[in-house]
């Protein structure tokens, strides 16, 4: 099968990947990228496992095909934050308990700090619409939602002391 | 000294890999030379095999090898838990084999593999298998398939049945129903459920030429269990042969504990292809039928009580869909750990349970978080609803003038219940049960709850409140209760650890429990860290690898927070001896006159005269020094079989709104008042608990394995099967009442699957409750909009 060329950004760094024409970003990411942050949770896009952003926005990449992602700014969780300089997502998450398996997280901090981004102050209901493409099977979300409010203050804090 | 943390909400040590995307799950592993495998599923529920067809395949791009049940040499998966253990009844035993090779019996059974150079080229190869299907008739539903005429699935087992069992005293029972003053009555379906831990299954099957071992990487609770039943039973390979690692496992509940077809598998097509390894990852529709599902029973409760709603006898008789061949403890599911708990945290002087197991063209059915406990509770649970919907006795009422009073433990339940066919004997523990209730009414405001249902009947809903007073089970069972000459399950229920406490003075944990969420690098740091004055950040706790971590059983049946503490604390106490015994060689005193407090070892009345553990394990590793019959080297393993089981309570209580024009269900409060001990970490509780209520809650409301009656699964994506979304939840209400467990060294209970085990019934009983103003007397699980609805729709007509 003839292949592609896919050059894109992705966590600040230009990278180009010739791959089949059927693979799906999360593949690609995954297996020629190696960032194996970013999960495969089902086949149906049910999940959200593994969302990241694409030009800004959550993505769940089982939904794209790698070329599709041809030009474009990818950032997985890798590329948020990492230990000793976390994301406020991810340590909220940390903080809060937000996360028990940790399979699911990496898709969860993702689709919060899209939310986030968008809405500062986010209710606990419009947490819960947010991440309703995100499924976690062990929290119950209930601390996932603490997490998300916990960030969005700590970021409105550091918005307001800039 | 460092800071006492047993019992803080400490955060997890786990965490920062998990966050940051540096967790390292199955799917992430990448082994040189590595070749990938893919299976070819049954599409039919029952047929038989007549050929396989692999050549085209085998031609495809990329294939290394295909392969068929006919060119696995392995045994068939073992069968590890007959019900009725040592009573001797008779099991009729059907397991999978590595790849079906006369007939399959559900639909998403294996019968070939193609192992190809990626994951894509070996599932194009999949659909080039030409299989030569014989159709047969299928039949899912446990009735159904116990009746004359039913579809036949196995030679052994005639009409379907894997076994008859029964716990309880019969006659007991019957004279209570003779003199019952009030007789209900009820049949309940505790329908199928479909476990999705959010990682899938998978393995990594790598057999080396060079040494002739086998070493696999499994998404697994069980590594060590696994290695012994991959050796003994199915490949007939030396177990030191055998080496199983699960690296972070994404979820588990109970679908990770078994012994998987794909597993041998693996191994099998690994030293097929010359030793490359093969990765082999379930995709999720795959996993609806390749991995176990829960649940699914029919029962027919009777309930004897008198006109005050005391209950004198039960009477329970259960048919347990097993699926189409046997799990590897699918029996000892629903009888052993569902008849042996149906007294609840209630005297009721005479019970009696029947349990038949039953095959069915479905994927097979083993233990899903609670395991057999919420199908029991629900029994219960639901029962006494009934008893005080039909006596016009408040549901709270009905539970407090049954609750065993706080002087009844440790409680022997008159029926034989908690008896092993050994005659050796459980005891609930210990339970204080209503000012845990007392405790969940306040907090839901029950006495209010009249006016709050009018409220919602104006803005066109109905409300409903519904309780659960719960026991829960931890630790399975002692060794001697369940083992060989009991319960029958072939194994033992101990657990292990081994700590060393290194030159550096740093400490390193061995446990042969598994975690798979729970934070047990967490956890396990704590107690060695108060039980060795260690701070936490200097101790790291492993586990996961047959290769450096002591033979252990995994970790299921909330077993870790009882079993797994004991060996932990056990060890500890014994790096504390023999560092006590060498203090006093370099302090040249009598070992009776040290004294030790936290990482301190002194004289007795000479505190100058001291030495810390660090400074111990430094001189006891180097060793220039030591007294004679002293061993170099802190290092110690302890093995912990429980006594007992422990057994955590509580009261939820779920109040629900019902749309009386659409049917729709809104769980709008959920209060949990919960007593599991002494708390190790109790953030970590509190998640378990909340985790635990939202899959129950998923049961009770949208979770259901749907099957038409050719055995296809039609709920067979995360499309059609309905896990809880955030969205449909609120936020639980927390509290606690603690009553220490006098069997657990540190009188922790555990907390794995009490939330889920309380939260279904709380639910089915606030939806009843809800719809008994319109005469709905009960209406089964899973309370879809669409099942309301109708029931609303029928009941009005029915006034009309």
């Amino acid at each position: 099968m003839a292949e592609l060329h896919v050059a894109l950004e992705v966590n600040g760094e230009h990278r180009e990947v010739d791959v089949e024409p059927r693979t799906l970003l999360v593949t690609m990411l995954r297996e020629d990228l190696e960032l194996t942050g970013t999960h495969v949770g089902c086949d149906t896009s049910q999940c959200g496992a593994c969302t990241v952003h694409v030009d800004g926005r959550a993505v769940k990449s089982c939904t794209v095909l790698a070329a599709q992602a041809d030009g474009t700014s990818v950032t997985t969780i890798e590329g948020l934050g990492q230990v000793g300089s976390l994301h406020p997502i991810q340590q909220a998450f940390w903080d809060k308990h937000g996360l028990q398996c940790g399979f699911c997280t990496p898709g969860m901090i993702m689709a919060a700090a899209d939310l986030v981004a968008r809405n500062p102050d986010p209710s606990e209901a419009e947490i819960r619409h947010a991440i309703a493409g995100n499924i976690c099977r062990c929290t119950g979300y209930h601390n996932i939602v603490a997490a998300v409010r916990e960030a969005a203050a700590v970021m409105r804090g550091a918005a307001a002391s800039a | 000294m460092a800071t006492d943390v047993l019992g803080a909400p400490v955060k997890r040590v786990e965490d920062p890999r998990f966050i940051s995307g540096k967790g390292r799950y199955l799917d992430d592993i990448k082994l040189p030379g590595m070749a990938h495998l893919a299976i070819l599923r049954s599409p039919y529920a029952h047929a038989n095999i007549r050929s396989i067809d692999t050549s085209a395949a085998k031609a495809a791009p990329g294939v290394v090898a295909v392969i068929t049940g006919a060119d696995i040499p392995y045994n068939p998966l073992p069968m590890a838990w007959p019900a009725g253990g040592a009573s001797g009844i008779q099991n009729n035993v059907n397991t999978p084999r590595a790849l079906a090779t006369d007939s399959v019996k559900w639909t998403g059974e294996g019968v070939a593999a193609v192992v190809a150079e990626t994951a894509a080229q070996a599932v194009d190869a999949l659909e080039l298998i030409q299989v030569e299907w014989e159709p047969l008739p299928a039949v899912t539903d446990a009735e159904k398939a116990l009746a004359d005429g039913a579809p036949q699935l196995h030679e052994n087992a005639p009409n379907n049945r894997v076994f008859d069992w029964q716990v309880g005293d019969r006659a007991a029972t019957d004279a209570a129903f003779a003199g019952a003053e009030v007789v209900v009555s009820q049949r309940l379906v505790n329908h199928r459920l479909i476990p999705n831990p959010m990682e899938v299954r998978g393995d990594i099957g790598w057999y080396n030429p060079g040494t002739d071992e086998y070493t696999i990487w499994m998404s697994s609770q069980t590594p060590h269990i696994q290695r012994l039943l991959l050796a003994a039973f199915v490949m007939g390979v030396p177990e030191q042969k055998i080496r199983c690692i699960s690296p972070d496992v994404g979820g588990a509940f109970g679908s990770k504990i078994y012994c998987y077809a794909d597993m041998a598998l693996s191994l099998f097509a690994s030293r097929l292809v010359g030793g490359r390894p093969v990765k082999w990852v379930e995709t999720r529709r795959e996993s609806f039928g390749s991995t176990i599902h829960g649940r699914d029973h029919i029962t027919y409760v009777d309930v004897a009580a008198t006109r005050q709603g005391e209950v004198k006898g039960l009477r329970v008789r259960t048919l347990a869909n097993l699926g189409g061949r046997l799990s590897t403890i699918g029996p000892g599911i629903p009888t052993t750990l569902y008849g042996r708990i149906l007294s609840g945290p209630y005297k009721i002087p005479a019970v009696h349970c029947e349990v038949t197991g039953v095959y069915t063209n479905t994927t097979f059915v083993d233990a899903y978080r609670g395991a057999g406990r919420p199908e029991a509770t629900y029994v219960v649970e639901r029962a006494m609803d009934l008893v005080a919907d039909e006596l016009g006795i408040d549901p709270a009422e009905v539970r407090r003038r049954n609750f065993l009073p706080p002087d009844a433990f440790p409680y022997d339940n008159p029926s034989g219940l908690l008896t092993a066919v050994n005659g050796s004997k459980l005891y609930i523990d210990s339970g204080n049960y209503e000012p845990a209730m007392d405790k969940a009414l306040a907090m839901a405001g029950y006495a209010d709850m009249a006016a709050r249902k009018a409220e919602a009947r104006a803005r066109g809903k109905l409300l409903g409140v519904g309780l659960s007073t719960y026991i829960e089970v931890c630790g399975v069972a002692p060794s001697k209760w369940i083992g060989a000459v009991g319960e029958g399950w072939g194994a033992a229920m101990w657990e292990s650890s081994n700590i060393k406490v290194h030159l550096t003075g740093k400490v390193v944990v061995t446990m042969g429990t598994q975690p798979q969420g729970q934070g047990h690098e967490t956890t396990f740091a704590q107690i060695v860290s108060h039980e060795l004055g260690v701070p936490m950040e200097d101790i790291v706790v492993q586990h996961s690898d047959t290769q450096g971590t002591p033979f252990g059983y995994g970790s299921y049946g909330s077993r870790t927070s009882n079993v797994g503490t004991g060996a932990a604390v056990k060890a500890a106490a014994k790096i504390r001896d023999k560092a006590r015994r060498y203090a006093a060689h370099m302090l040249e005193a009598n070992v009776d006159d040290i004294e030790v407090e936290g990482a301190e070892y002194r004289v007795k009345g000479s505190p100058d005269k001291k030495k810390t553990l660090q400074e111990i394990a430094f001189a006891l590793d180097l060793a220039f020094d030591t007294p004679p019959g002293m061993e170099p080297y802190l290092d110690e393993t302890a093995y912990h079989d429980t006594d007992n089981c422990t057994f955590p309570f509580g009261t939820h209580i779920a109040v629900v709104e019902v749309d009386e024009e659409t049917g729709n269900t809104e769980l709008v409060r959920y209060v949990a008042v919960d007593d599991v001990g002494k708390k190790i970490n109790p953030m970590i509780v509190d998640g378990q608990l909340h985790g635990g209520i939202a899959q129950g809650v998923g049961q009770a409301l949208w979770e259901e394995a749907v099957y038409d009656d050719d055995g296809q699964l039609l709920s067979g994506s995360l499309l059609d099967y309905a896990l809880p979304r955030a969205e449909w939840l609120p936020s639980f209400e927390l509290d606690e009442t603690v009553t220490p467990s006098p069997v657990n060294p540190l009188g922790v209970k555990g907390v794995g699957e009490a939330g889920c085990i309380a939260s279904t019934a709380a639910v089915a009983n606030a939806v009843n409750d809800a719809l008994s103003p319109l005469g709905i007397r009960h209406l089964d699980m899973p309370f879809t909009a669409q099942k309301v609805w109708s029931a609303i729709q029928s009941a009005k007509g029915g006034q009309a």
